[in-house]
């Protein structure tokens, strides 16, 4: 097992290089490159345009610019006021050593931008995807025991509907019920608000928060409901079939036991591989949720640097998400292993 | 002469009893019927084909401003309602199924020329040439995929290339084509490794059939089945992918409708006009539950265990 999961995380190494190059390359062959979001704003004169490309190390050519984006520049000589004699130490130290470089809009260190967004995702996605697991399990559990009972042939028809819904209008849908439509009989105003992630200069409670999570969890969560519940019906019908749980019955174990006990646990098993696959959302977010609620995130601020061109933003938030990718597809298998062990790598 | 007399009345008995021969599609065809939810969004899809094809023939034009009939709420003239330019939403509705219908289409047959030739070449060859598809498969699918669509689309809308100018229905369909590929090259290689070493392809290897003749008349036909279907759930991805993207603002421009942009419209004026919102979504929607019915029923039909089953072997 030692041996397998070093050889995968060897593997992982030239493929997230590779993911860096193309990202790179991608974002450098824009038109224009990442200085379009200057000179488009305002006419700057050359020289300053100058300084400023200088400043990024965009005067370079692209290899070097790679280099000093993955490794820094702090251990070369660079030349920074364009005259073509190094004038000291460059102060990048690449995104090997965790410098993801400056946000070309603000300027501030993008990973500061990152942490300042990553907890809101968190905060919002880690309920997402309680509530999604809360909801999903016991309708798969049901769904399979009952087979083509009402209750599963319900669920199977809500499922394909939660799979084909768009999360983006379902969002604009709960918007139009929830806050434009229905009001709190008490005060009168809109029963859950349309954005945000309390109520701005209100103090502290738990209600207000819960309220600015209940719509954009809702959205986020359909769609996963739909497909974990779909998921976990199949694998515990797979499980249902087994002698194991023919044997369990023919010794006279309780039916609720032999659910609960033999059939759930075996069942869960893929479940818990889906949900490894799944885990990098809790840092890329709902990018959907967090635009049209308003909520300061990781997909917000992916959008926003998007629009406005800021490269660096895009390029650190992609390159971590991969290499969260890559890992939970990692964990993922090792679990896979842990709880099965008729599952063995080599 | 006896026994030969009797020799033929069983042979007749033996034919009598036996089914007609069956061709493999119209046993498919068959358990596609019975699938209800299949049929259903069968039905739907044609409907809602024949209505964006037959468009044009609404009496509203669908880029022409009104301004005197500004957000009309839905009516008899207006089924739908009318947008902030007056423009009659039903008409711009089905004009842009047009376009995130074509989207879909375009899409997958961009999927399905690099995804197959890929799949087969990899399964086929093995050794480094799949390790090294196989590596950039993995890095494709590694990259979170909608963020990595705003960046194509948001880098492809700014570049000259040909095919691929500007905000056009093919640039978008080429952003979904790089994320959708590796899905179904994956599917590919999977059927040539289980079909590779079986001895009827060592038979057309020994009798001198060339690397492509293998591939495409005695593999490639095994992988039928599973690539009908992803494609199928496929064409559904990519119109959800492409509203979102145009929804986001990042995929097909306005003039030019689309379900996507259709509803980034809308947006604006949710509260007061909200029918701008309602519709374009629900036409998603039933395109895609009608789509992954569709998608439903082409397993089960195409399954070939479930085939086997049915005859009683």
């Amino acid at each position: 097992m030692g041996t397998y999961i070093i050889r995968r995380l060897l593997q992982a190494i030239p493929m997230l290089f590779l993911v860096s190059i193309v990202l790179f390359a991608l974002v450098n062959i824009a038109p224009g490159g990442p200085m379009s979001a200057y000179s488009r704003t305002n006419r700057m004169p050359e020289e300053k345009k100058e300084a400023i490309r200088r400043s990024f190390g965009l005067d370079k050519p692209l290899p070097v610019q790679y280099i000093v984006w993955l490794v820094g520049n702090d251990w070369m000589q660079i030349d920074t006021d364009g005259d073509d004699i190094p004038d000291g130490y460059g102060t990048r130290r690449g995104i090997l050593r965790g410098d993801f470089g400056f946000s070309y809009k603000n300027r501030e260190p993008v990973l500061d931008q990152i942490a300042d967004r990553l907890p809101n995702t968190v905060y919002l996605m880690f309920f997402t995807l309680l509530f999604t697991g809360i909801v999903a399990i016991p309708i798969g559990i049901i769904s399979a025991i009952k087979q083509y009972s009402g209750f599963d042939i319900t669920a199977t028809t809500l499922s394909f509907m939660g799979q084909a819904i768009p999360e983006f209008w379902l969002g604009l849908l709960l918007i139009l019920i929830f806050y434009a439509t229905l009001n709190n009989p008490f005060t009168g105003e809109a029963l859950l608000p349309s954005g945000g992630m309390y109520t701005l200069g209100e103090e502290f409670s738990i209600w207000d928060r819960v309220k600015h999570l209940i719509l954009p969890v809702t959205m986020g969560m359909v769609g996963w409901i739909a497909w974990y519940s779909r998921f976990l019906r199949s694998s515990m019908l797979e499980v249902i079939n087994q002698d194991y749980i023919r044997t369990a019955r023919a010794k006279g174990q309780l039916e609720r036991k032999v659910l609960y006990k033999h059939a759930l646990r075996n069942a869960l098993i893929p479940l818990v591989t889906m949900f490894a696959l799944d885990f990098p959302y809790i840092f890329t977010g709902s990018l959907y949720a967090e635009l049209l609620f308003s909520w300061p995130g990781m997909g917000r601020l992916f959008y926003t640097s998007a629009t406005s061109r800021d490269y660096p933003i895009l390029l650190a938030i992609l390159i971590i998400g991969a290499g969260i990718v890559v890992l939970s597809n990692l964990m993922a298998d090792i679990a896979y292993a842990y709880l099965d062990p008729r599952v063995r790598y080599e | 002469m006896n026994s030969n007399e009797k020799k033929l009345e069983i042979k007749g008995e033996a034919s009598a009893g036996m089914r007609p021969p069956e061709t493999m599609t119209s046993m498919a065809w068959k358990r596609f019927r019975r699938h209800p939810g299949a049929m259903i969004g069968a039905v739907v899809l044609v409907i809602l084909i024949l209505a964006t094809l037959f468009a044009g023939l609404s009496p509203y034009d669908p880029e022409k401003s009104d301004i005197k009939n500004r957000f009309q709420a839905p009516s008899w003239e207006h089924p739908f309602g009318t947008d902030g330019l007056g423009r009659d939403l039903l008409t711009r509705t089905l004009f842009g199924g047009r376009v995130s219908l074509s989207v879909g289409l375009m899409v997958v047959g961009i999927t399905l020329s690099i995804g197959v030739p890929i799949g087969s070449i990899a399964g086929f060859y093995g050794g480094w040439v799949d390790a090294i598809l196989m590596r950039i498969i993995d890095a494709t699918l590694s990259i979170p995929s909608l963020m990595f669509l705003i960046l194509l689309a948001a880098i492809l809308r700014e570049t000259d290339l040909p095919f691929v100018k500007g905000n056009s229905v093919m640039t978008i369909a080429v952003v979904l084509g790089v994320l959708t590929w590796p899905t179904v090259a994956r599917l590919v290689r999977a059927v040539f490794l289980t079909v590779r070493e079986l001895e009827y392809v060592k038979a057309a290897e020994a009798l001198g059939a060339s690397d492509l003749r293998i591939i495409v008349k005695e593999v490639l036909p095994n992988g039928f089945g599973p690539v009908i279907v992803e494609s199928t759930l496929g064409v559904g991805y990519a119109i959800m992918e492409e509203s979102g993207l145009s929804f986001l603002g990042f995929g097909i421009m306005p003039p030019t409708p689309s379900w996507g942009n259709l509803l980034n419209n809308a947006q604006e004026h949710l509260i007061q006009y909200p029918w701008l919102a309602i519709f374009p979504g629900m036409m998603i929607f039933f395109t895609i539950i009608s789509v992954n019915y569709i998608g439903d029923g082409l397993r089960d039909a195409l399954d070939p265990y479930k085939v086997l089953a049915e005859i009683g072997e």
